[in-house]
């Protein structure tokens, strides 16, 4: 049984658990709790941060308060907390000899990326030192005999495909924030993207890690062969969240660039019309790289934002890729439209030129930052099985209109990950709460249905207190007990992922 | 003794006579894919009354089975919808000289993948959720039935592969595709195994999706598709998809494979029946007990690999994943410490010893040995999901 910290109160250099939603500070949001810090960490607050300095190049810690605060939280930025230091190691050595340290002392551990976690699996606590990768950020190794490209975890996702692409090749998840986001996060959360229809999420396109244990061993595991020899450990890694090690490297896919995409918009006149054309496309045998869908409040957003065209007399949007050479697309694309015909598609809208196709793209990426313009919201990611989309979304609506709020609904709808976003003025404290309750009914929902809490955001401190709506106690236990086998004092990530309460430890 | 549980509960109740007695209990479906230790005589489990489809919806092309189901009958239920499973999974009855019907949890439980694999992902990468019973006796459900899932460790994968010693896998949920409705085979001929490495690595450079990719030495094309094949070397690439598509990039693939060789192609019946021969390893299924071995590495290396063991054992190998698949038969000695060797040697990989008299096998490891630090972490992960070590204890390092 762990004690639950309840206060938003002081602790040390700690700011406790101010909101900082978007736009407007000063709301504290404390629903969700932190493990209390350790005293016996913080009392030695100046001795641990001696010692890493000792063991550090000049440059690699931060410590003062003021130059803390960059890492206080990450795109979850409802909540904050400030760590005792952070590390910013340059090599694999470095983090081998930080964790070594961080495992005699007791002291937990929170790796982090590029901060750009939606779940808050980036969050600090005033007791943790944070282990920062981004100055790991060297691509090591291109190998396109072997379709392998190593690279240190602080590589960011975009810059593997930009060094690769003008010799061909790609690397295929792509999550959204792909231009900020590093590799190592991704290995950590699982990211997907809008891609992964065809080409699959991170597991699917890693092939191997070098890892630092939390007692600093470090290991490798897969490489530029297939498949594991041993347990695959490597797949176990993969989404773990930061709790069983740090990623100090990845030999990750590369794949060959298609000849051409095509993104095409589809408008209907309903989101029902829109889920049984996906349904459709899918199960007449084509698979398209991605099905994106926007509901109306969502277009109107992103249209106000990007001005890509879309059609706004629709209720509902998909932006459809295909790829290959041009009269592969055409055939796909006109077997597509057929599908749609049957669907009573009002708009079909192929893209004419790289400019147009890019700008149908920028509006869908940039559907969360333009929701941000114009509201605070909090966005969901569960996913729901494809059968399930149009109940689920009727029942959004319900669950949305009984609490008073709005929400714009985008989602990669050729896999059932959801993305509501849910509005809400974050000034009002009250509707702060009923956002956050909606939310919760969401994903209870997605679970019910034969869906899960979280597609390819990660739990992190979000929907930690979900997991028992979707797991029984055994399945949690048995969980904990494995994440126990790599990091037996759960140092690692520790406020993250599993309940606090009845944690098996 | 072989139990033969019919339900979760039944298993259970099996998991846990064997745990309170301090038993070793084997784990297995039909029992098609291993010959059984010789020196083996612990109790057994089998899956095989634990079966039929669970959940099938076509639309949503995802599958949940019972994990004792014959895979045949989960192929039927699929191909009569015109889908498949991506991964191709091997049959080894043949290399095995084995009878019975495969089961689809013996599939997920050894991650059996076929020629897709290197493109399309092994069996694990379409496994979405599973259940089963850990060495406790309690019924864990791990992943789900949605594409997208990070939600919580994945253990679906630590289970994929892990050979029946975590757990009694009762029912998997997996991810299927649409059947393509055109393939084809682009065969390049008398190209030795460096230039055939490097003949595959430039289609995969392409962007024509190659979905096969084989090199079959002159020693075993005699095997394939009854000998006719054109004779020499035959470094073989399959096209599958649209037929509009695979028309297109079978002729961009062929314009380019011919600056390595003589080019011809393979329709669609021959087609199916030779990577049909090729996933089960055709050449090597020839009733004896000679020791096979399944090495992977990196594609670019497998060729080397082969040419250093050739100089220092007598060995009969082909190619598939792009060259990082060997399948390699030994004439008599399974030259164990020889052939890993010079795995490390060559930047890494791992050989399994698939077949092998009773008596080879006793000696020979047949998984790969982990470096300490791997071996010791997954010696704990098997702590935890075994505690007390009852499901075949050892058979995985």
């Amino acid at each position: 049984m762990v004690e639950i910290c309840e206060s938003s109160g002081d602790h040390g250099i700690a700011s406790g658990y101010e909101l900082r939603v978007l736009k407007q500070p000063g709301f504290n949001m404390n629903s969700i709790k932190f493990l209390p810090p350790r005293d016996s960490v913080l009392s030695r607050r100046e001795e641990i941060i001696s010692q890493l300095k000792a063991m550090l190049p000049r440059g690699s810690l931060v410590h003062e308060p003021r130059e803390l605060v960059p890492f206080e939280t990450d795109a979850f930025v409802s909540y904050k907390q400030m760590p005792l230091a952070v590390v910013l190691p340059e090599n694999t050595a470095q983090v081998a000899a930080i964790m070594s340290f961080c495992y005699r002392n007791s002291i937990p551990v929170v790796p982090r990326g590029a901060g750009t976690s939606l779940c808050g699996g980036a969050i600090p606590q005033p007791d943790a030192i944070v282990v920062g990768l981004s100055k790991m950020n060297v691509v090591l190794d291109v190998d396109y005999e072997n379709r392998a490209a190593v690279v240190q975890a602080g590589v960011t996702n975009l810059r593997i495909s930009e060094h690769v692409g003008a010799d061909g090749f790609f690397y295929a998840p792509d999550p959204s924030s792909q231009l900020a986001c590093t590799i190592g996060g991704n290995i950590g959360m699982n990211s997907g993207g809008a891609h992964c229809l065809k080409y699959g999420v991170t597991t699917n396109n890693l092939l191997g890690v070098k890892m630092v244990l939390i007692d600093g061993t470090i290991i490798e595991l897969g490489g530029k062969h297939l498949d594991a020899a041993g347990y695959d450990l490597l797949g176990l890694v993969c989404g773990s969240e930061g709790q069983l090690g740090i990623i100090t490297e990845a030999t990750v896919r590369l794949i060959a660039t298609p000849e051409g995409c095509r993104p095409v918009l589809f408008g209907f006149e309903t989101s029902e019309e829109a889920g049984a054309c996906v349904s459709e496309i899918i199960a007449s045998g084509i698979i398209p790289v991605a099905i994106e869908f926007m509901d109306k409040q969502a277009i109107e957003i992103c249209e106000a934002f990007a001005g890509a065209g879309y059609p706004l007399d629709v209720g509902a949007l998909l932006i459809v890729e295909i790829e290959g050479s041009d009269p592969e697309m055409d055939d796909m694309l006109s077997r597509i439209v057929d599908i749609a015909g049957r669907n009573s598609v009002k708009t079909v809208r192929a893209s004419q030129t790289a400019t147009e196709a890019a700008l149908i793209w920028k509006g869908r990426k940039s559907a969360f930052g333009a929701t941000g313009r114009i509201a605070d919201y909090i966005c969901m990611d569960g996913t729901v099985p494809l059968s399930k989309l149009p109940y689920v979304l009727s029942k959004i609506a319900e669950i949305i209109d009984r609490f008073g709020l709005r929400v714009a609904n985008v989602f990669h709808a050729g896999d059932g990950n959801m993305h509501p976003l849910i509005l809400f003025n974050a000034n009002d404290p009250e509707d702060a709460a009923k956002a956050e309750e909606a939310g919760n009914e969401i994903l209870k929902l997605c679970v019910d249905v034969g869906g899960c809490l979280t597609g390819e955001h990660g739990v992190g401190i979000e929907k930690r207190d979900l997991m028992r709506h979707q797991y029984s106690d055994d399945e949690l236990n048995q969980q904990m007990a494995v994440r126990s086998a790599f990091d037996a004092e759960w140092l690692l990530n520790p406020s993250k992922v599993f309940p606090l309460e009845g944690r098996a430890i | 003794m072989i139990s033969y549980p019919e339900n979760d509960a039944q298993v259970i109740e099996v998991v846990r006579g064997a745990r309170a007695e301090h038993r070793a209990l084997g784990i297995f479906g039909a029992g098609t894919r291993t010959a059984r230790d010789p020196d083996d005589d612990s109790a057994s489990v089998s899956s095989c009354q634990i079966r039929g489809i669970v959940d099938y919806e076509p639309a949503e092309m995802v599958m949940t089975v019972k994990s004792g189901t014959p895979v045949a009958e989960v192929e039927a239920a699929l191909a009569a919808n015109r889908q498949m499973m991506a991964f191709e999974p091997m049959d080894h009855r043949g290399i095995m000289a084995t009878s019975g019907e495969p089961t689809i949890g013996g599939v997920f439980a050894a991650n059996v993948s076929g020629p897709r694999r290197f493109t399309a992902g092994a069996a694990r990468d379409s496994l979405l959720g599973i259940r089963f019973v850990n060495g406790q006796g309690q019924v864990i459900r791990a992943g789900g039935r949605v594409m997208k899932n990070v939600t919580g460790l994945d253990l679906v994968k630590l289970l994929a592969g892990s050979q029946g010693t975590l757990g009694f896998i009762t029912e998997v949920t997996f991810r299927v595709l649409p059947v393509p409705p055109a393939i084809e085979t682009i065969v390049i001929s008398g190209l030795d195994d460096l230039a055939a490495t490097k003949a595959m690595a430039a289609a995969m450079a392409l962007s024509v999706e190659v979905s096969g990719a084989a090199h079959l030495p002159a020693s075993v094309i005699g095997r394939f598709l009854n000998g006719d094949l054109p004779k020499g070397e035959a470094t073989v690439m399959r096209l599958e998809g649209l037929a509009a598509s695979v028309s297109v990039r079978a002729a961009k693939l062929a314009e380019t494979m011919e600056a390595f060789g003589p080019v011809s192609r393979l329709g669609a019946y021959e087609s199916c029946v030779l990577w049909r021969e090729i996933r089960d390893v055709h050449p090597f299924a020839d009733g004896s007990k000679r020791p096979l071995w399944r090495v992977s590495v990196a594609p670019s290396v497998g060729h080397q690999l082969v040419a250093a063991l050739r100089l220092e054992a007598c060995i009969d190998a082909f190619f598939d994943w792009q060259g990082g698949l060997v399948w390699m038969r030994m004439e008599a000695d399974p030259k164990a410490e020889l052939l890993r060797r010079h795995i490390r040697a060559i930047g890494g990989g791992h050989a399994t010893l698939v077949r092998a008299t009773d008596e080879v096998r006793a000696l020979t490891p047949a998984f790969e040995p982990l470096p300490d630090g791997v071996a010791a972490l997954s010696a704990r992960v098997k702590q935890k999901l075994d505690p007390a070590g009852i499901f075949s204890p050892g058979k995985m390092g």
